[in-house]
């Protein structure tokens, strides 16, 4: 493992810049200048292409390797998007352009964009309208609870101030919920793993703003009883939000909004196939019912009669401004794309698929790993390595000993309500011959845990390290090179 | 559909594994009993080619070739190729948050690299993997200077971009925060009154270096006068421009946060931007956001993970330090890569490329009769000036002479009406200048 850092040599350039055309006057005084130069490495631009090169090689991708991480929807990213998104009409447009006078004319087709998914994803969730600005999911999330409280207060009723969230929520909800100025409270799921009913009763009442509900839930299932959830909740004065991470498993063939939800996020890197990178940049448009379209954020792109477009401010029951311009363009723009190609009868093939594909690895893999709620899934399905644990095998072995047959593990210990948790998500573009080797490798896994368990007790052994001390990182934070 | 590889022979021996026939089927064994929707308004899937066709004829009615004056925030920077080279490596950008380090050590050794990139650059202990923008970090920023000082009100100047305040405003409606709002004066300062402003109830004081109007200010006094008060000093910067100024650490900021959209990535209307986090150790443990330390592994190798993970929301949840999951961490590869190959001179030639081209702008411009300066203080790449119109008016006739001029700051500024703020990067050339000043001139 070596830094960049530690290939510099003093005087070594890596980068070619104009010469000055204009007096080299010393424009900044003195007393401003640093007196030290900050110690960026000094490289040659091939050390920076071998350097990084080199770490990619230590990466698992989904163009590297089948990444079932459930929750995380990790499928095939189309290439032709990444050529999209650099066009110099899209990739060198500064966003300011429309705020200047006569400047709406000068971004049409970026404003097309915009419109043109936010229309899509609107039909696609059932919904009045759609705000693409949100920068992830969380900050969709924390953008629909934001209009959740906008509501309350527009209807004079300040006594709301809990936001209910299911046991089998992602940390986010909770989280987002919080930094919009809620008490959250949680709600028990039953043994089929719905929501409990009479634990949701229990908690509603005039304080509670609404309820934040993931559909298909966390455990990868549809909860029988979604229409009813929505119906109590209205029906005690709160709003319906529904999260969407897992939309994947039904977009196309189930809308929210017919539901009975009032607001919505997708993440435009999951279902809409935009790339992960690493972990950003994401996207997490937010769709809402009729009732909450007054507070969503502004800008808003509108079309006019004459089929131009324009930004639009004038909204004054706005929640305001959420995000510096309009969204994570160049996201927005991939999954346009991605929209487009697929179109109305490629969604639906999308969920099919994506669901078939999870109920397959279920059934086959049942026999071998214990599942909690032994019920017909959705796009994910959700194993607990109790019965492996029993030899001393746990999910994060599992985990690891995946890694060395060539596959990303699956999410582990999520959700929190499954102990020993093994979140497995195919989604809908790996093929069976794939899937197939998978599940070979894992009750392979299976079968080593019952044979030969400290086999996989000392996985990975094929990575480029092998288990890292994470006390050890936590304990004595080493977090930069400070030169 | 070129995405789902399933054949009908596929599907037909999957429905045999999982008990059904047909996926009508399929749907009702999952629960959903009820019929698919009509998406009467959606169209039918296109190929590959006429989706690229559409988006070329899109992107084509985006007016790109103007002669860019305009900055406010966002810059118009030279990108080498092979930053998006690397960045276009897809053991990269198809990857997910590295919480599998043996699978991820080439993102969590960028991590690492980049973090130490920031701390270098603002001269601080610490800094976070990425938040979603200049203005979300900003929020960020505040919000931990509140769960250090539990205190609620925050000092801020008009001088820090509008856009960011307004966002920072947004966030904090529901919230017990109390947003003082110190208005920049004449001289774009607000040194005296922030400090005013700062009280024992203050959790911190936040300014923009350089501030909005481009101009560059010393800080030491202010943010020993927060310290003093028991408050903290929050800084939000321009990075490139941290390659010639004195680094933020080194004037007392607590917290030093910003858009790292002008290292490295475009600017595509508005996003995927970077915003960019850098703490004291003595708050480590109150920052948002992923951090990756450096560790060994059972053989005692050198590696990386994702640490410090008990301030996160997937462990924490309510009471999590942010809301934050994904991040932009592809961004901050690409501020990595770009700073690895601009390196330590290379950075401080742009900076002082930008801050010769922008003396030399604002001195062609001066000559304008009726163009009179605003802010006679030190600046680096962008300056105000005076006009004898309304400048939304003037850079509105400067789009059909070709240059976006500008940013009139009367739009949020409403007493600076005849007020254009101009950004000279160093894309820009002497050629481009002086056209630029000549069409000023034969506007007004």
């Amino acid at each position: 493992m070596k830094l960049i850092f530690s290939i510099s040599r003093s005087g070594r350039r890596g980068s070619s810049i104009p010469k000055a055309d204009v007096p080299e006057v010393n424009a900044i005084p003195q007393q401003f200048r640093r007196k030290k130069s900050a110690e960026l490495p000094e490289v040659s631009e091939q050390e920076v292409i071998r350097h990084f090169t080199e770490l990619s090689r230590k990466n698992m991708g989904v163009d590297t390797n089948f990444y079932p991480l459930g929750s995380c929807t990790m499928k095939y990213n189309p290439k032709f998007h990444e050529r999209i998104a650099a066009l110099p009409g899209f990739a060198e447009l500064h966003p300011l352009l429309p705020q200047l006078r006569h400047g709406g004319g000068l971004t049409q087709g970026a404003l097309a964009v915009i419109y043109g998914a936010e229309r899509i994803l609107s039909e696609l969730l059932g919904f009045s309208a759609c705000t693409m600005q949100p920068l992830a999911g969380a900050h969709g999330e924390l953008a629909g609870v934001m209009l959740i409280a906008a509501y309350h207060k527009a209807c004079k009723d300040d006594r709301r101030k809990i936001m209910l969230i299911p046991d089998a929520a992602h940390g986010t909800n909770p989280a987002s919920a919080a930094v919009a100025g809620f008490d959250t409270v949680e709600i028990a799921s039953d043994s089929e793993g719905n929501v409990d009913l009479d634990d949701l009763k229990k908690h509603l009442g005039p304080e509670v703003a609404g309820l934040m509900l993931t559909c298909p839930n966390t455990l990868g299932l549809f909860d029988r009883n979604v229409k009813e959830i929505c119906r109590l909740v209205h029906e005690a004065g709160g709003l319906c939000y529904c999260d969407g991470a897992n939309f994947n498993a039904i977009i196309g063939r189930v809308r929210p909004g017919d539901l009975g939800f009032d607001v919505m996020h997708v993440n435009l890197h999951k279902t809409f196939s935009t790339p992960h990178g690493g972990g950003g940049p994401g996207s997490g448009p937010v769709g809402v019912a009729e009732k909450l379209v007054p507070y969503l954020p502004v800008s808003r792109v509108a079309k006019r009669s004459d089929g131009t477009y324009a930004l639009e401010y004038d909204y004054p029951e706005s929640i305001g401004y959420i995000a510096p311009f309009y969204g994570n363009f160049g996201i927005i723009l991939r999954a346009y794309a991605y929209m487009l190609t697929l179109g109305k009868e490629g969604f639906r093939r999308v969920s099919e698929n994506a669901v078939l594909n999870a109920n397959y690895i279920r059934c086959r893999l049942a026999p071998y790993y214990d599942q909690k709620y032994d019920r017909f899934s959705m796009h994910e399905c959700v194993f607990s390595a109790s019965r492996q644990v029993a030899k001393g095998v746990h999910a994060l072995d599992i985990a690891k000993a995946l890694i060395d047959r060539g596959y990303h593990p699956p999410t582990i210990y999520f959700p929190l309500i499954v102990p020993e948790a093994l979140m497995i998500e195919p989604t809908e573009t790996e093929s069976k011959d794939t899937i197939d080797s998978f599940i070979e490798a894992m009750i392979e896994i299976a079968r080593l845990a019952e044979a030969n368990p400290e086999q996989i007790q000392q996985a990975p052994v094929t990575t480029p390290v092998k288990r890292m001390d994470e006390t050890r990182a936590a304990r004595s934070p080493v977090v930069a090179d400070l030169g | 559909m070129p995405y789902i590889a399933n054949t009908e022979a596929d599907v037909r021996e999957m429905f045999r594994t999982v008990g059904c026939d047909s996926f009508e089927q399929m749907w009702e064994k999952a629960q959903i009993k009820f019929p698919p929707p009509s998406l009467d308004t959606l169209h039918s899937g296109l190929s590959e080619y006429e989706v690229v066709r559409h988006l070329n004829e899109l992107a084509a009615r985006n007016a790109t070739q103007l002669v860019n004056f305009l900055g406010a925030g966002y810059y118009d920077h030279i990108i080498p190729a092979a930053v998006g080279e690397i960045t276009g490596r897809s053991e990269f950008y198809t990857a997910y948050t590295p919480y599998q380090p043996e699978a991820s050590q080439g993102t969590l050794q960028a991590i690492y690299e980049y973090q130490s990139m920031i701390c270098r650059l603002t001269g601080l202990f610490v800094a976070n993997a990425s938040l979603y923008d200049g203005g979300t970090a900003l929020f960020e920023a505040m919000m931990m200077a509140g769960r250090i000082t539990r205190r609620r009100q925050a000092v801020i100047s008009e001088a820090v971009s509008p856009i960011f305040r307004r966002m920072i405003e947004c966030y904090s409606s529901n919230l017990d925060i109390e947003l003082i709002q110190v208005p920049a004066g004449t001289d774009d300062s607000a040194q005296q009154r922030l400090m005013e402003a700062i009280t024992e109830n203050t959790a911190c004081v936040i300014v923009q270096y350089p501030n909005v109007f481009g101009t560059i200010e010393a800080w030491e006094e202010v943010t020993a006068h927060a310290h003093a008060k028991g408050a903290l000093a929050v800084c939000s910067c321009y990075p490139v421009a941290l390659a010639v100024l004195t680094p933020p650490g080194e004037m007392g900021f607590d917290i030093v946060t910003g858009e790292g959209q002008s290292i490295g990535i475009p600017l595509s209307f508005g996003g995927p931007y970077l915003g960019f986090m850098a703490t004291t150790e003595k708050y480590m443990r109150k920052m948002p956001g992923r951090i990756c330390g450096r560790t060994v592994d059972s053989d005692g190798k050198d590696g990386f993970v994702l640490t410090l993970q008990t301030r996160e929301q997937h462990i924490r949840r309510a009471s999590a330090m942010s809301n934050i999951c994904s991040n932009e961490n592809l961004c901050a590869l690409t501020a990595l890569v770009y700073l690895c190959c601009m390196g330590k001179q290379g950075l401080i030639d742009v900076a002082e490329l930008c801050a010769a081209k922008a003396a030399f702008a604002r001195g062609e411009i001066l000559k304008i009769d009726g163009v009179k300066p605003v802010g006679g203080a030190a600046f680096f790449n962008e300056f105000v000036i005076s006009l004898p119109v309304d400048a939304a008016e003037v850079v509105g006739r400067m789009i059909d002479k070709g240059f976006a001029a500008g940013f009139p700051l009367g739009r949020y500024y409403p007493d600076r009406k005849n007020q254009l703020l101009i950004a000279v990067t160093e894309k820009r050339t002497r050629e481009e200048i002086k056209a630029l000043a000549n069409a000023l001139e034969a506007v007004l």
